[in-house]
Order: structure tokens, then sequence, then C-alpha cells
């Protein structure tokens, strides 16, 4: 066996260089497949809906489906609007607003869960905070809470009138998703 | 060295009848082969065309996307559907890229509805597509199609050009590399050569050929014969805006919305070649790379 | 293990010693891929055992993540692979990736089992390993097949059709038993969604199970050693080169210059080794007017059709693959490596050009004389394993084979640099 004498910086070099560029390649193929477990165009794509209120009379519910996801749409009667109004900030447990229109720093007030000259209706994601369920609420013999909201069946997370966290394991308000009111009674979700 | 040179000029001996048997063989089929490369070609000549999308590195032409867009609107959505394809889509980068807002007003004004969804009621609806929605025909089914037809059915336009090919005739001997050269020149454009002498294919009968009935002839149309009326008319071609600067005749109808579809069956093009190249380069790199650290660790030793 | 093994794995962390107490994977692992001694005159043509591994898994993650967007159901089926290739982010080439992944799978498998033949890699004591492979090709057969029927396009459904078909061949031996057969694999009276479900399932199990395979192919391989392209085996500790450097650098060479086979059609011609049709969605009503299997399989579909007879063409195509477990049996000559055959090298590469030729009439419909030729080469295929082997084996007189691997290294070397003393440097 006859052994050349070795030139270690070249070899160094070159088995350096080579190594890094295949694991660079590895590391650049795993893109791809982290990738495609995105939502993908057609989900992206249908990521806003339509929503027409003029059916929904005052004290009435309903839920539509959005991403998947439930959206709580409540026509609020003016008492509930005045109870919700009238609670103080350092009743709250989740003491911001959460409204994917606001910054993040907006205050849970009634008015900043809910548009200016709409405040009768209340749009909200209906998933509960803690770990993902649909509050009961929505429907009119449901039991809605002790703060006359909604009420999580899964670990008893009480919501008041505007969506806001009020007892229980929840920790966050509600999330308001981003929506406008195109014309008169449609809404667009998303 | 003896010994070994000797046996090899053996084994060269032994070798030579057996190859003379082989060429025995190839010489018995060649003559057949050509009779039988002669007898197909009589039949439909298919030519290849220049397409802008062609090849390993050829990509899409946004502008040419657009007319074709435009002769499919005008001529094709009449009977076929393209429903693999959704109005969004038009808007995206590597095909037509029309504007968001002429996506919306051309969704909101397609002829035909979206059909299939349920109203607050439960009855089954009809509604203007969107953005998201696919871009249906005027049929909401196969039955539909082929009772309006009388019994053809014309079929969805998604993936056409990827379903459709030119069938080669090669002669054995010739064949491999007919594949050679087409498999380093990159070549996939057979549906879209396809298409474009389907659409210019419409050709008077010759004498003595008759054509059946609601039938029409066409050179590319295996048989001949094909139920589609000529979609393209030469004498009254479909204009193109004037600031597209290029003159619409029948040809360039059909080159434009076959390249239109070859987009709709195979929207990715551009982005698989772009990327293509990268890899390509990098594996180059990588492979040079690699052999010179072999070849550095093995000369350590002889092999 | 071959007679020639040591260890040069010393853990030297304390977390490895104790690990290598209790189980020692690392031991194992370096015992067989990086002490393991590997012929120090391998050539380039010994890599495709690695790139097929590298196959193996290639075609596993990109199923993987294929199944999490695929819908296997009758309905859903071509148009959740229409979703792939336009809507899932990286779809198009993932899906580009797993396609032509089987074709390339392929081309690697059938150089792999050329050069064993080539090299006489199945005579003894590698039998086993060499009828495991069998195994791994028949089982790598069935798995490509039922994938190709998951798109349903026309050709995946009138493949399914004729190919289970096949079976009811049986009918002409046990009258009944061929049909019950069929609609027992259909799950009904013809291919329909329900067929097409089992078969995702099995697409999905079977890749597992050559995993399995793989491994027990690499075992027996280790147990035995690697051939050589003499045909000699590692006797000496010089005739052999540790796994690692040597084979992995070799194998990585390999390995890269294959993906950029691989790329090249993966990003530019991905459907060139596919079939038009296969983007008709699937229609029990219309036959495609020229069905051809994948080309890989086509060499053996050319040998079903050559033969006139059903059932005779269905055991005549299974045949030509069953008969591949004799070959260490039918090989008589004393010899390994077709190097040191002057006579046999011409009938192997006769033998290569009848596959060869039997893929090309298997494409071609089947006419008169297409079916002639057919028949013409798949009776030299048979006649080669039967007639050819035996016999040649007996009468030939193969030339001198060195004494070992390091003698024959040394001795080309010394008449390369006799021959041509500047080139060497």
């Amino acid at each position: 066996m006859a052994i050349e004498a070795e030139e270690p910086d070249r070899r160094d070099f070159l088995v350096l260089a080579a190594s890094a560029f295949a694991a660079v390649g590895g590391a650049m193929t795993l893109w791809p497949f982290i990738q495609q477990m995105n939502p993908d165009a057609g989900a992206q794509a249908l990521a806003s809906i339509e929503v027409d209120l003029s059916p929904v009379k005052v004290g009435q519910a309903i839920t539509v489906l959005w991403r998947g996801k439930p959206v709580f749409i409540r026509h609020r009667t003016e008492e509930e609007i005045a109870v919700a109004k009238a609670v103080p900030m350092k009743d709250l447990i989740d003491e911001y607003a959460r409204n994917a229109a606001l910054p993040e720093d907006a205050l849970a007030t009634d008015p900043n869960r809910t548009k200016d000259g709409h405040e009768n209706w209340l749009i909200m994601v209906g998933i509960c905070t803690h770990l993902g369920c649909v509050p009961k609420g929505q429907a009119q013999g449901d039991s809605k809470g002790d703060f006359g909201g909604w009420l999580c069946p899964c670990h008893g997370s009480h919501y008041d009138t505007a969506g806001r966290i009020r007892k229980g394991p929840a920790p966050r308000n509600l999330e308001v998703p981003v929506y406008n009111f195109v014309s008169g009674s449609l809404i667009k979700i998303g | 060295m003896g010994p070994m040179q000797r046996s090899m000029k053996r084994s060269w001996l032994n070798g030579r009848v057996v190859a003379i048997a082989v060429a025995g063989a190839m010489a018995a089929v060649l003559p057949f082969s050509a009779a039988n490369a002669a007898g197909d070609s009589a039949g439909h000549a298919i030519e290849r065309q220049e397409w802008s999308f062609g090849g390993f590195t050829g990509q899409y032409d946004q502008a040419q996307l657009q007319r074709g867009f435009q002769v499919y609107q005008q001529v094709c959505t009449a009977c076929h559907g393209l429903k693999r394809v959704r109005f969004r889509n038009l808007a995206e980068p590597g095909g037509p890229m029309f504007p968001e807002a002429a996506i919306k007003a051309l969704a909101a004004s397609w002829p035909y509805q979206i059909s299939g969804e349920l109203d607050d009621q439960g009855n089954p609806i009809d509604r203007l597509p969107g953005p998201a929605d696919q871009m249906v025909g005027p049929y909401k089914n196969d039955v539909q199609a082929r009772a309006a037809q009388g019994g053809a059915l014309p079929p969805d336009l998604s993936l056409i050009v990827k379903a459709r090919t030119i069938e080669t005739h090669a002669p054995w001997y010739s064949h491999w590399f007919h594949m050679l050269v087409d498999i380093v020149t990159g070549y996939q454009e057979a549906g879209a050569d396809y298409l474009y002498a389907l659409l210019v294919g419409y050709h008077e009968p010759p004498a003595g050929v008759t054509v059946g009935d609601g039938m029409y002839y066409n050179t590319a149309f295996h048989g001949n014969q094909l139920a589609m009326p000529p979609p393209l008319i030469k004498d009254a071609p479909v204009e193109y805006q004037p600031e597209a600067g290029v003159k619409a005749t029948l040809e360039q109808n059909a080159r434009d919305v076959t390249a239109f579809l070859a987009w709709a069956s195979d929207p990715t093009l551009d982005t698989r070649k772009r990327l293509g190249w990268q890899v390509m380069l990098y594996l180059l790199i990588t492979t040079v790379l690699l052999y010179l650290v072999k070849r550095k660790i093995w000369s350590r030793i002889e092999h | 293990m071959s007679g020639i093994s040591y260890s040069s794995y010393k853990p030297t962390t304390k977390v490895g010693k104790w690990m290598d107490e209790r189980l020692p994977v690392g031991r194992m692992f370096h015992a067989q891929f990086v002490d393991f001694p590997t012929p120090r005159n391998l050539n380039y043509w010994w890599t495709f055992g690695g790139i097929l591994s590298f196959c193996l898994m290639a075609q596993i993650v990109t199923g993987i993540v294929l199944a999490m967007h695929y819908q296997p159901s009758g309905e859903m089926a071509f148009d959740s692979v229409e979703r792939i290739r336009r809507d899932v982010n990286f779809g198009w080439l993932i899906r580009n990736l797993h396609a032509v992944g089987a074709s390339m799978f392929f081309i690697a498998a059938y150089v792999h089992i050329f050069r064993g033949l080539y090299y006489g890699s199945y005579k003894a004591p590698r039998e086993i390993l060499w009828i495991i492979g069998v195994i791994i090709f028949i089982v790598m057969m069935a798995t490509a097949f039922m994938g190709y029927s998951l798109p349903w396009g026309q050709m995946s459904f009138w493949g399914v059709t004729v190919i289970t078909n096949l079976f009811s061949s049986i009918d002409s031996i046990v009258p009944g038993l061929g049909t019950t057969v069929v609609e027992w694999l259909w799950g009904g009276y013809s291919v329909t969604g329900v067929t097409l479900n089992r078969f995702f399932s099995l697409h999905y199990l079977l890749p597992f199970v050559l995993a399995g395979l793989v491994v027990l192919h690499v075992w027996a391989l280790h147990v035995v050693g690697q051939n050589s392209p003499m045909g000699l085996d590692v006797k000496t500790p010089s005739d052999g080169v540790p796994f690692t450097p040597y084979a992995t650098s070799k194998d990585a060479v390999g390995m890269f210059a294959f993906l950029l086979f691989f790329c090249w059609f993966a990003f530019f011609l991905p459907d060139y080794l596919g079939h038009a049709d296969n983007y008709v969605e699937a229609n029990p009503l219309v036959t495609p007017p020229h069905i051809v299997p994948e080309w890989y399989f086509l060499p053996f579909y050319a040998i079903l059709r050559a033969i006139p007879s059903k059932l005779g063409g269905v055991i005549a195509m299974f045949g030509a693959i069953a008969i591949l477990v004799l070959v260490p049996w039918l090989d008589t000559s004393k010899v390994r490596s077709t190097k040191y055959r002057p006579l046999y090298r011409w009938f192997f590469w006769l033998f290569v050009f009848s596959c060869v030729a039997l893929g090309w009439l298997g494409s071609k419909p089947a006419e008169a004389e297409y079916v002639f030729w057919a028949r013409v080469f798949t009776f030299y295929y048979f006649a080669h394993f039967i007639v050819v082997m035996p016999l040649v084996g007996w009468f030939e007189k193969p030339l001198k084979v060195p004494g070992s691997i390091t003698e024959a290294v040394l001795a080309k070397n010394k008449g390369a640099a006799a021959a041509a003393p500047a080139a060497k440097s």
C-alpha cells in the first residue's frame, strides 16, 4: 500500500466545502417538505366570506363558518350593551380588546369590541381561548353563564355580553376577527 | 502474461461468432422496421412548433397567455369548461397575470353560474362565481353536455394539453436516438404541438373520403373525423386589442389559445424550470466537490 | 462477518460508554458502516446499492407527504392529485419527485441487477443475498403497480383492470377460481373506488416491508462481504479498505451524479416517463386506444403478449421474474466475473439486448411482426437462463483470474505505469 504524502490544508478545505454544500442542500430540501403543510392556495383564497345580517332579529344570534371556525354573530339588546359598557376595567381578567382591527394594546372596552355605529353587533370567533371548545350561549335555550354572555361547557369559562372572559380558566377574551360592513347589513369577514 | 494474451485472443474469436449472430439478427429486423415506419408516416404528420415555454429553459409569454385567454373566452367557452382553473389563477405569477380587479369583474360577469350549493331553505341554487371559483363551462355535467351536443362530449380543457401527445413511429434502430434528443433538449410540448395542429387542421376532405353526418375532416385527429366544428374561422379571427400589436389570424389565434391551455394544464411550469436550474447548479457544484474529496481520499491507496 | 473484522470503535464520551455497555448500537453501526472492509477495486457500478437505499427513503418521504393531501376515493382521487399539482405549496415538486422517483428507483434497480449478473454476485456464498434481492424486486413491482393506480387516470384504471384480470387465467385450470380471485382483489364485479382504497392501503404498507427486506439484504451482504469486479472476495486485510471514508466518499459521488439525472427529469421532463392518457380521469366506459404499462414493466408485458395462450402468457410473465431465483444454481461457471468469461460475455450482452428489445416491443401494439420478434426475444430470455448459463459454464475455458484483489490492483497499476510512465504523476 503506497500511502502518499497528505496535503492537509487542501483536503480539509475540500472536505469542509463538500460537507457544507451537502448539509446546506439537505437543509434547503427540507423547506418544501415543511411548507407543504401550510394552508394551500385554495384555503387562502377562501379566506373571506360575506354574511347578510338582515334576518337576525334583536336578541338573536347566528353562527357562521369562517376558515373552518365558528364565528358568533349576536344582535345585542340595548340592555346587553348597557351591561357590557358598565363593567369597570378592573373587573376584567384580560384587559385587552383582542380585536384584529385594533392595535394589540387597545383596552377591552365595549366599543373596542365592536365597530363604531354598529355597536348592536358583536362578532367574534366562537372558540374558547382556554383549549378550543365552542362555548354555549348562541341558541335560545343555552345557558349563557353567570354574565349573560357565553359559557364554555368544557371547563366552565364564563364570558360576558361583550365576549370578555370573566370567570374560569380561559386566559383571554374571545377574539374579534377582521370584518367590515360592506353595505347596509352585509358584512365581509376576513 | 503469455497465457493471458493467448486466452484473450481466443475470447475474441469466441466472441466474434456471437457478434456475427447478433448482426445477422439485426439485419433481419431492419427491413421490417423501415417498412413499418414508412407505413405510419403516411398517416397524420404533426409538426413540432416553436413555443416560448418549450425546452428546458422556456417560460410562458404573459402577453400571449392574455391573448390566448381572450380566444378561449370568446370561442371555447361556448362548449368547454375549464374547471380546474380558478379565476384567481388568472392573476397569479407565471400565468396571464390579469389585475385583481379585472379578475373580480370577469368572475362576476362570467356567463355560467356555480351550481350545487344550497340556500338557507335547503334548495339548490345557482350563483355568480367569485375569484375563488372554478371557470365552469355551460354544462352542469357530462350527461347534460352530451344531450346538448348530439352525443359528442366537449371535454373540459383544464388538462387537455397534458392529456394529448404525439405518437412516435420511429423504427427501433433510431427510436433511442430520438428519445435521447428529446431528453437532452427537454421536449415536453407534444400536447401543445398536437392541439395546435388540430386547431389549424380542418380541411376539405380529400377526394374519395366521405365524412360522416355532423363530422368534420381534420388532418391531426386520429381517424380524421371530428365532431367539433372548426372553432376558429379563417376570415373572421378573434381580433386582439390594438395595443397588443399582433395581427389576428387563424394561426395566431390557434397558437395563443394553445399557449393559454398549456398554462392551464401546467400552471407551475415557470417556477418549476427556474427552481430546476438552481437545483441543477447546486448538484453540479456539489458533485464536483465530492468527486475531488473522493479522489483525495482514494489517492492514499492504490486501487 | 467476513473473517477480517476488527473494531476501531472507542466511545469517547461518558454517555457513549454508558450506552455501549447496555445497547451497543453505535458499535454495530461503526462495525458495519465504518470498519466494514470493502474491496479496494470497486467501480462506480457498486454505488447503486447506496443509490437504491436513497431512492427508497426518498419515495417513502415524498409518499408520506403526498398521502397528507391525496384522497383515496374513486370520486376524489383525480381531483386531489390536481389540487396537489396546483394548490398545495410545493405540491407540484413533491408529486414530480415521487412520480419520477418511481422510474429512477427502477433504473437504479435494473443497473444493480445487471451489475450483479455481470460480475456473478449471485454465486456462492451469495445465494441468499441474491434471492432477497429478487424478493425486493418483486415487492417493488407490486408497490409501483399499485402506486400507478392512485392518480385514477385512464391509464391507472385500465392498467389495474388489465393486470388484475391476469388472475382470471386461473379459470382455465380450476373453472371459476380465477374469477373468484379477481373479484376478491377488486372488492366488486369490476375495478371501482373500492379497489382504489385497498391499493392505497397496500401501497402505503409495502414500502415499509421493502425497508425491512433491505435490512435483511444488507445484513446478508455484510455476512458474506462484497463481491468485486474480478469476482474475488476480500481475503486479506490488504484486499480491503474501510467502508468509511473510502466507500462512503465514492457512494456520495455516485449518488449526487445520479441526483443530477433524477432532477433533470423531475424538473424539466416530469411527464416524459408517464402517459398522457393518465391526465384523463378514469372512465369505465372507454378504454384508451393504446394501453401500455409503465416503462419498467414493458419487457414483462412483451413476454405476456408473446405467448398465444392466456394462461401460458401469465405463467411466462411471472416465470420471467421467478427464474431469477434459480440463477445461482443455473450458472455452472467456475469463475464469478464475466470479465474472465470470454464466451459468456457475448451472451450477457445479447441478454441485455433482448431485455431492451422486449421493452421496446412491449410499448408497441400487439401486431404480427412485433409479436414475432417478442417471441424471438422471449425465447432467448428463457434460453439464456435455462440453456446458456449451464452449458457455457461447462464448455467455456475462463481466463486466468488473479490470485487476489491486491495482486490484481498492483499488477494493473504496474502495467499502466510501464505502458505510460509519464501519465502517472
